[in-house]
């Protein structure tokens, strides 16, 4: 049989990534530390990994490589070499030349620069003191052929053969596949009675003659594996010719798919499970049904709980098959953090927190360039240059954290520096020069710390010295918005900043309470609901100004009409005679006027923005039970909405007001 | 009667890629990606054909494995292979030691593989 092996280089590509990334937060580890035997093996892990990999996948120039990488990193690790600031920049350069060569395997490029250069490098490392093994070799020669030889052959096997799970006939099998055997003698001299017998043990031994075209090595070769634990003897006969057939196989194989996610075997198994009670909780209806009765309606619907139990779990385990842990996000940036830091010379110390808190692929796929912008920033604007930071009376080495971690229905990234933080009063001069806001409006400090996220509105220039790279923070909060997340600010002049990525679990479903207004139907995010109830007339407030407010045990909060934000007629107008549905997220509530709610339940999101087009104060379009569309409203962007001031709401109003 | 293999590796690729050629030389297959999970998948199938099983892995490393995986009665008879590296001479007899029939050496094909696994199974 032959198998294509370049068809496994897919995955091999996958893992040499995750592997690189291990290699490189190890080595930077290293340096930081001086590290233990368990990181040290774990780096040697990686690279041996990829070096055994990429040499069954014939991907050669990689293996080479990986050769000498892997001898340094094994004196290493037996305390031969000790990974001074020389070394571990060597090993970072030998790990980006690694992970070039597995680039230019991958995309068909050029092999990096400097590859024979680094691996002098290694090499001469090596030398003088026992020399790597030379490269690897890739595949194996089959043995050398020789005309029709005869060989008398003696074996007699240890008794304990059977316990190390390997069985005398397929040896002899082994033998005739190698040629014709003849004269076999079974020698059973060493079998005891029956009664002393150990049935385990192994008491035959054969002697036999094997005529065939290989050599006495390919011969002795069959008993490779049992060597060490049998009498072997191999005496060479006079010659005579004796043909070989060697069936040989032809199969091709198309290249496996491009994208794809490594899935945890006991996510599959957990899977498989399910789908096996869903099976049988739908044999039950079947059978339920088959022969109905009135008498059996209940057992029909415990029948129907059991398998939208099923059903709702099995939901739930195939989005989890989606989600990634952000370690693939943050594995990046030791290094990164390393680099910038020497570029900018600052002294910056990372700590990563949560790195196993899982996110959607989709979503973590385009966290990247958001996070590195944050850190990039820390790191060029925040955080101060060593004698600075020590003449304000902080240690020289700067902090910055990455953080990942569950807050509600939502992941929270977190970048936080000590550095110099944000100066208001700069942000606000900004602001002023590009009319961003009106000389005379008065801002809180968070107020004017949002500011830097608007669009442009450039930090570049503005709050510290250093230059910009002409991409503004606004493209951070865009790209987190677009997955439906949004970015806060937190920051203190002279301590330091925290920028918070806030992110939804999963983009694919929500779990949602349907109101009514009108004839239409919303969809409300569970996560975001307060409370409801029904207001009494003194509980409204309408504020000159600021619209309408609704009091919530004596706190007032903004109310927004839905009939009004969306134009929707026939609906309740008075809100005593209607519910107020209390919305919290991000610090802010709103209460919204609806006419009744229906229920609960799990709500698939549907763009809205790819059929239509971006509407305020609503995530998504869904499809009810009955086939019709209802919106998905946005709980912090309805917030926000009624925030703003009465005018610039009422221009948002998809329609015109009925009262 | 369709004979079940057992792979254990840490890495994805070579398991894809061994278990794929035994899934053409008829095997069925189950996976682990460490000696733990190897034992777990062993517990949980009852008795397999055969098994491979990488050495240096984390968790659990491999000689660690076939040293527990011998100790089990489903276990005694059946089949171990080792996949090593030439650097590994010594490795290799403390797995032997361990309970293994045989070994592999990497880097290695599918052919080289399946003669292997001839070597060790009817």
């Amino acid at each position: 049989m032959r198998i294509d092996v370049t068809r496994f280089r897919t995955a091999f590509f996958e893992e040499a990534v995750e592997h690189l990334a291990t290699i490189e937060r190890g080595l930077i580890e290293l340096e930081r530390s001086g590290g233990d035997a368990e990181l040290m093996n774990e780096i040697f892990r990686s690279v041996h990994s990829i070096k055994g990999a990429s040499g069954s996948f014939g991907l050669n120039d990689i293996a080479e490589f990986t050769h000498g990488f892997e001898s340094v990193l094994d004196r290493l690790r037996q305390g031969q070499m000790r990974p001074d600031r020389a070394l571990t920049t060597l090993l970072l350069r030998a790990a980006d030349i690694l992970s070039g060569l597995v680039r230019a395997a991958q995309g068909g490029g050029a092999p990096p620069a400097g590859v024979g250069e680094v691996r002098t490098e290694l090499e001469s490392l090596l030398s003088g003191s026992g020399g790597a093994k030379g490269p690897v070799p890739v595949r194996e020669d089959g043995g050398h052929r020789k005309e029709g030889s005869r060989f008398r052959i003696s074996f007699r096997p240890g008794r304990d053969l059977f316990r190390s799970g390997m069985d005398p006939l397929l040896l002899l099998r082994d033998l005739e596949n190698l040629g014709t055997i003849s004269d076999v003698e079974l020698d059973r001299s060493e079998l005891p009675a029956l009664a002393l017998l150990d049935a385990e043990a192994c008491y035959l031994a054969w002697q036999l003659t094997l005529v065939t075209d290989q050599t006495e090595s390919a011969v002795r070769e069959v008993f490779t594996f049992v060597e060490d634990a049998c009498r072997l003897e191999i005496v060479a006969l006079p010659d005579q010719a004796g043909p070989v057939d060697l069936p040989a196989q032809v199969e091709r194989r198309t290249p496996a798919a491009e994208s794809s996610i490594r899935v945890a075997t006991e996510k599959v198994d957990e899977l498989i499970n399910l789908v096996g009670e869903l099976v049988i909780a739908q044999a039950m209806v079947s059978e339920i049904i088959d022969g109905f009765s009135l008498k059996r309606l209940g057992d029909l619907r415990a029948a129907i709980a059991a398998m939208a139990r099923n059903t709702q779990e099995l939901q739930a385990r195939v989005l989890s098959v989606r989600m990634l842990p952000v370690a693939m996000v943050f594995n990046r940036f030791p290094r990164l953090v390393r680099d910038l830091a020497e570029h900018c010379g600052r002294v910056v110390r990372l700590e990563v927190l949560g790195e196993d808190t899982e996110l959607d692929k989709g979503v973590i796929e385009k966290l990247g360039d958001p996070i590195l912008h944050l850190v990039r920033n820390a790191i060029d604007h925040g955080i101060e240059a060593p004698e600075e930071r020590l003449a304000r009376g902080k240690p020289a080495e700067g902090r910055l954290r990455l953080a990942a971690y569950h807050e509600g229905g939502n992941v929270v990234i977190e970048v936080t520096d000590d550095g110099r933080g944000l100066d208001p009063q700069k942000i606000r001069a900004k602001a002023l020069e590009r009319g961003l806001v009106k000389p005379d409006e008065t801002l809180t400090d968070d107020q004017l710390h949002a500011l830097i996220m608007a669009p442009g509105f450039s930090t570049a220039t503005a709050v510290t010295d250093v230059s910009g790279r002409g991409v503004g923070l606004d493209v951070v909060r865009q790209n987190v918005e677009s997955l439906n997340g949004s970015v806060g600010i937190e920051s203190r002049s002279g301590e330091g900043s925290t920028m918070r990525i806030r992110l939804p679990l999963t983009l694919a479903i929500v779990d949602g309470l349907a109101l009514r207004v009108g004839g239409q139907t919303f969809i409300v995010p569970l996560l975001a609901i307060r409370e409801s109830f029904r207001p009494r007339p003194a509980d409204l407030k309408s504020v000159f100004g600021q619209g309408e407010i609704v009091l919530v045990r004596g706190e007032p909060l903004p109310l927004v009409r839905l009939h009004r934000q969306f134009g929707i007629g026939e609906a309740v107008t008075d809100p005593a005679s209607g519910l107020v549905l209390v919305l919290s997220s991000e610090g802010t509530s709103v209460g919204i006027l609806v006419d009744e709610l229906l229920g609960q339940s799990q709500f698939v999101v549907k763009s809205l923005e790819q059929q239509y087009r971006r509407v305020d104060g609503v995530m998504g379009a869904t499809i009810l039970g009955d086939g019709r569309v209802a919106l998905i409203l946005d709980a912090p962007e309805l917030a926000r909405l009624a925030l703003l001031r009465e005018p610039e709401r009422d221009a948002l109003c998809v329609s015109g007001e009925r009262a | 009667m369709t004979r079940t293999a057992l792979v254990i590796d840490d890495s994805a690729s070579m398991r894809q890629m061994v278990t794929f050629t035994l899934s053409e030389a008829g095997f069925t297959t189950l996976e682990g990606a460490d000696g733990q999970q190897g034992l777990s998948a062993l517990g949980r199938a009852g008795k397999v054909d055969l098994i491979i099983t990488d050495l240096n892995m984390p968790v659990m490393d491999g000689i660690t494995f076939i040293r527990q995986a011998r100790q089990l009665p489903i276990c005694k008879f059946t089949p171990i292979l080792m996949l090593t590296t030439e650097s590994q001479e010594a490795r290799k007899l403390e797995g032997k030691a361990a309970g293994a029939t045989g070994w592999l050496v990497k880097p290695f094909d599918p052919e080289k593989l399946l003669q292997v696994i001839g070597k060790v199974v009817r």
